[in-house]
């Protein structure tokens, strides 16, 4: 699942059971690192301080992102970039619902924001309210200079008017497809890969 | 969470208590923002319903409300139903029909908040009942604990005082035993509850005994009103016999920490060099329950008593 | 001239020790005939196959609140609860307001009774004046206007020698002191049983030896004047080996256990549910089993329901504030069946605990099917499964630990005499 918030309050749920699905690698490991490298010369072109960047990831998925992108902006442009991970889950607009609570994740946030050009981290966007609720986080932390976002991933569907500044691949999914970041050995810590996992749709089309 | 309220510990599962103390320590993150409020609990209410005086609890209560931008509803009242001649069902009930989202609740009888939830269609929390349980408390104590050492599974507890009339002895006896500590009870007799060992704590009126070894040593405040009910003959014997100095803590190990839920008797339970510095932790122990009761709030908030049976499933 | 006939049911009288299968004849209020078949024509018949044809149930501990609660009960509401209970003879405690301390008041609730109680109603004195423990009443007044025996019950004479007195004093009228035996400073603020569950619960607790000191000191005072003691609603394993000690050695003493006392445990009050609140409290698994033996070996000679109404309002309160007690009359005969069929008592001993024993101590003229005995009689049904719900019963209150539960015997008819007051199906039909 990714970091934008699903329909159903049961965020960490897995897929439900009993509805057999199918799932779809679209990015494997070097091809994620490829469009992470082209993503890194867009924020040097796109930055002329790039000391005042300060890359703020969104758990659990950006979080591998981001500290690949502050290791290629070392290596291509020789900045030591801040790197911070802050969860959304209490700015989440769905809370309002009944049932059970989805598990906070950990925020570190090394150094204020004030005057920093926040480049918000996700591994993929869709309806945007993620990107919402990580503005609205980033906002009680102070006063950023500015405010960009990356996506490994845009998948479209957007609910709100967010617009993603940098996009590792655009994949047109079915609004019932879930479109999730994995480690390819389960953690997020190795190689990993983006999967479409599709619904299978046989009994509703009678097929 | 397996159930709709936190009446008590007892009733808690182990994973229970884990995702509250974890979802404590990210509360405790927002506590160094700038802007110590999140949106989280915006357009709900929270009724702090307090029938026995306590500014601590409720203070902290509110606090952690009010930083999840709840509505917070102070009230309070004392004495009993009968001399208000409203019974505390209907109390509940005329509650029930402004319809909160989350109750808090403390009584000085044991077993009002239960009573009070099973009329009630919103989560209910305790925060104290009687001599029954005081589950944020202990929660919060075991946050601490954890903090202070990196793990409770294995630690050694004493507590230490009128076990009888405590029900932060209670919760905190339930709590650590589920996560896997060796807990110890160490009092005059008369204040050591009959059966007290059926909980699974091995009781002891000798302090040099019940401190050997011990990880944590927590003190609990004595009812000065208790010298009327003649279970102890007179402050000085009792500070003597089982308050905590750096003398007797000297049985503990020699990294243990000293706790005390507040407000301590300075002098008795606790001397007055120990309420103030290490190897003492209460200060922490009170920054703790706001964190504490944020997680409770809202892991809680928005929870409805019909969904259980699937929740459980 | 009416007749009733009582056809082909189990006859149980205790005092005859009849047991068996046969008819019963009811003539203008008296018992004309028993035997294993009756031929009789012109009489009104009830077929009572497969079941229970016992004397009327005789309760010597109830509370009917009337005169000054009426609001929890009064002697009507509290007379048709006892006939649909099985209950024929009930005797009302003297903690009314103003206490039946008074030959007038002792009047006064027997000309209620005559008016508006199908059940008969004999009245409990106060031993002491107000129930206060200090001056005693005047007994042989008292006994004149129609009290059959004597208690402070509800509350506890504290004053042993006070105790000493009412008891020497009673033998001038031959009537027993029924005593609640708890010594009030050992109960303290005590209302669950003291143990591992008022420990948990958190509640103050009511120590077992409470009881069975207090026991022990009316015993050693019966033993001393030659009184006749009857302990009432006996809850401890302590007090039951007192009271078997000392009938051992000769003493005049009676005793009695509620249904609740022989069938819950303080477990039941783990929801903190104010209906598990009773005085004494509702004891551990070892009393039970105790009382139970007892019960089985005749050191506890009585089964009383100690019937106690609290509104519902005076209910919903802490656990600490609610009054202690529970309406008893319409649940006891089905919950003491789990006696008959977890222990093996034998039927016959049933019903002489529910009805020729408690007969005897009051001095009643009841508790037999015997020919010539007026007809009071209870017809159950051992086997019949029933779920109760105290608000479709006739007492005003419905506290009571078995709403909803199922239990299993059922009343199906009761008999005063000679007229039929209650029917299962039809239910109160008099007065």
């Amino acid at each position: 699942m990714s970091n934008d918030l699903p329909q159903s309050p049961a965020a960490d749920a897995p897929a439900p059971q009993g509805s057999p699905a199918q799932a779809n690698v679209v990015l494997d490991d070097a091809a994620i690192r490829r469009a992470l490298a082209r993503i890194s010369h867009e924020l040097i072109e796109r930055n002329e301080d790039l000391s005042s960047l300060y890359l703020v990831a969104v758990p659990n998925g950006g979080v591998p992102l981001a500290r690949e992108l502050a290791k290629n902006l070392r290596e291509l442009g020789d900045v030591d970039v801040t790197v911070g991970i802050l969860d959304t889950t209490l700015y989440r607009d769905d809370l309002v619902g009944r049932g059970e609570r989805p598990r906070l994740r950990r925020t570190e946030m090394p150094s204020v924001v004030d005057e920093r050009v926040v480049v918000l981290v996700d591994d993929v966007a869709s309806t945007g309210r993620t990107i919402r609720a990580a503005m609205d986080a980033l906002m009680d932390f102070g006063r950023p200079r500015s405010v960009q976002v990356v996506a490994l991933v845009d998948r479209g569907h957007r609910e709100l008017p967010i617009r993603i500044d940098y996009v590792g691949k655009n994949i047109p999914t079915h609004a019932t497809d879930n479109v999730l970041l994995e480690g390819e050995g389960g953690d997020l810590d190795g190689p990993l890969r983006v999967v479409v996992v599709t619904p299978s749709r046989t009994g509703r089309d009678g097929a | 969470m397996i159930a709709t309220d936190l009446i008590g510990i007892e009733d808690l599962e182990c994973a229970d208590i884990e995702l509250i103390l974890e979802t404590a320590e990210r509360m405790q993150e927002l506590g160094e923002r700038a802007v110590k409020k999140v949106p989280t609990l915006r357009g709900r209410t929270i009724v702090n319903l307090f029938f026995e005086a306590s500014t601590r609890t409720r203070t902290s209560f509110e606090i952690a409300g009010k930083r999840l931008s709840a509505d917070v509803i102070n009230f309070s009242t004392s004495g009993s139903s009968l001399s208000k001649h409203e019974s505390i069902l209907d109390t509940a009930r005329t509650l029930d029909a402004m319809q909160p989202d989350l109750v808090v609740v403390r009584h000085h009888v044991a077993g009002v908040p239960k009573r009070i939830a099973d009329e009630l269609d919103s989560p209910v929390i305790n925060a104290g009942d009687g001599w029954h349980e005081h589950p944020t408390q202990a929660l919060l104590d075991m946050l601490t604990v954890k903090q202070e050492k990196g793990r409770v599974d294995g630690l050694t507890v004493a507590i230490v005082g009128d076990i009888s009339h405590s029900r932060v002895a209670r919760s905190n006896i339930y709590g650590f035993l589920k996560m896997g500590a060796e807990v110890r009870v160490a009092g005059p007799p008369t204040m050591l509850p009959p059966g007290i060992e059926t909980l699974g704590v091995k009781a002891f009126t000798s302090m040099r005994e019940a401190l050997d070894g011990a990880d944590v040593v927590m003190a609990l405040r004595i009812q000065l009103e208790r010298l009327s009910g003649s279970l102890f003959p007179s402050v000085r014997e009792y500070s003597d016999t089982f308050g905590l100095s750096r003398a007797t803590l000297r049985y503990a190990k020699d990294d243990a920490i000293v706790m005390h839920p507040g407000p301590v008797n300075r002098g008795v339970e606790l001397s007055h060099d120990l309420a103030d510095h290490r190897p003492s932790v209460i200060l922490d122990q009170v920054r703790n329950g706001v964190a504490l009761r944020m997680a409770c709030l809202y892991l809680l908030a928005g929870r409805e008593r019909a969904i259980d049976p699937a929740v459980r499933s | 001239m009416s007749r009733l006939l009582l056809r082909g049911g189990r006859l149980l009288d205790p005092a005859s020790g009849r047991d068996e299968t046969g008819d019963l004849l009811v003539e203008d209020g008296v018992i004309v005939a028993v035997d294993r078949k009756i031929n009789t024509r012109g009489a009104e018949v009830l077929d009572c196959e497969g079941k229970w044809i016992c004397p009327g149930f005789v309760d010597l501990h109830t509370h009917l609140r009337e005169p000054g609660q009426e609001y929890k009960e009064d002697i009507a509401s509290g007379g048709r609860s006892a006939v649909a209970g099985g209950f024929t003879s009930v005797a009302c405690m003297a903690n009314t307001q103003p206490v039946n301390d008074d030959p007038a008041m002792t009047d006064y609730i027997l000309d209620r009774a005559r008016q508006d109680s199908p059940a008969r109603v004999y009245p409990v004195a106060a031993a002491t004046k107000g129930l206060a423990g200090e001056v005693m009443t005047e007994m042989s007044a008292l006994v004149d206007a129609g009290a059959v025996a004597f208690s402070d019950d509800g509350k506890t004479i504290m004053d042993s020698g006070v105790m000493r007195r009412v008891l020497e004093y009673s033998k001038l009228v031959g009537r027993p002191v029924m005593t609640h035996a708890e010594d009030r400073t050992l109960v303290a603020d005590g209302v669950v049983n003291e143990g591992p569950v008022s420990t948990r619960l958190g509640l103050p607790g009511n120590p077992a030896v409470a009881e069975t000191v207090h026991v022990s000191r009316d015993i050693m005072l019966a033993e001393l004047t030659g009184a006749h003691l009857h302990v009432a609603h006996v809850s401890t394993a302590g007090a039951v080996a007192e009271i078997r000690a000392a009938r051992e050695r000769g003493v005049h003493v009676t005793a009695e256990v509620s249904p609740h006392h022989l069938t819950l445990t303080d477990e039941s009050t783990s929801g903190y549910d104010t209906n598990t609140k009773m005085a004494p409290p509702l004891r551990s698994a070892e009393d039970v089993r105790a009382c139970r033996v007892g019960l089985a070996d005749g050191t506890l000679d009585a089964i009383a329901t100690d019937h106690a109404p609290h509104a519902v309002h005076e209910k919903e309160v802490e656990f600490t504030a609610a009054p202690p007690g529970i309406i008893g009359f319409e649940t006891a005969y089905a919950v003491v069946m789990a006696v008959v069929r977890e222990d093996d008592l034998p039927p016959l001993e049933l019903v002489r605990r529910l009805s020729t024993e408690p007969a005897r101590i009051l001095g009643i003229n009841a508790g037999t099917l015997a020919v010539g005995a007026p007809a009071d009689i209870t017809l159950v049904d051992p086997t019949r499964r029933w779920t109760y719900d105290p608000t479709k019963g006739y007492s005003k209150s419905r506290n009571s630990p078995w709403a909803g539960c199922e239990l299993e015997g059922r009343v199906e008819v009761t008999i005063v005499g000679g007229r039929l007051v209650f029917h299962t199906d039809r239910g109160v039909l008099a007065p």
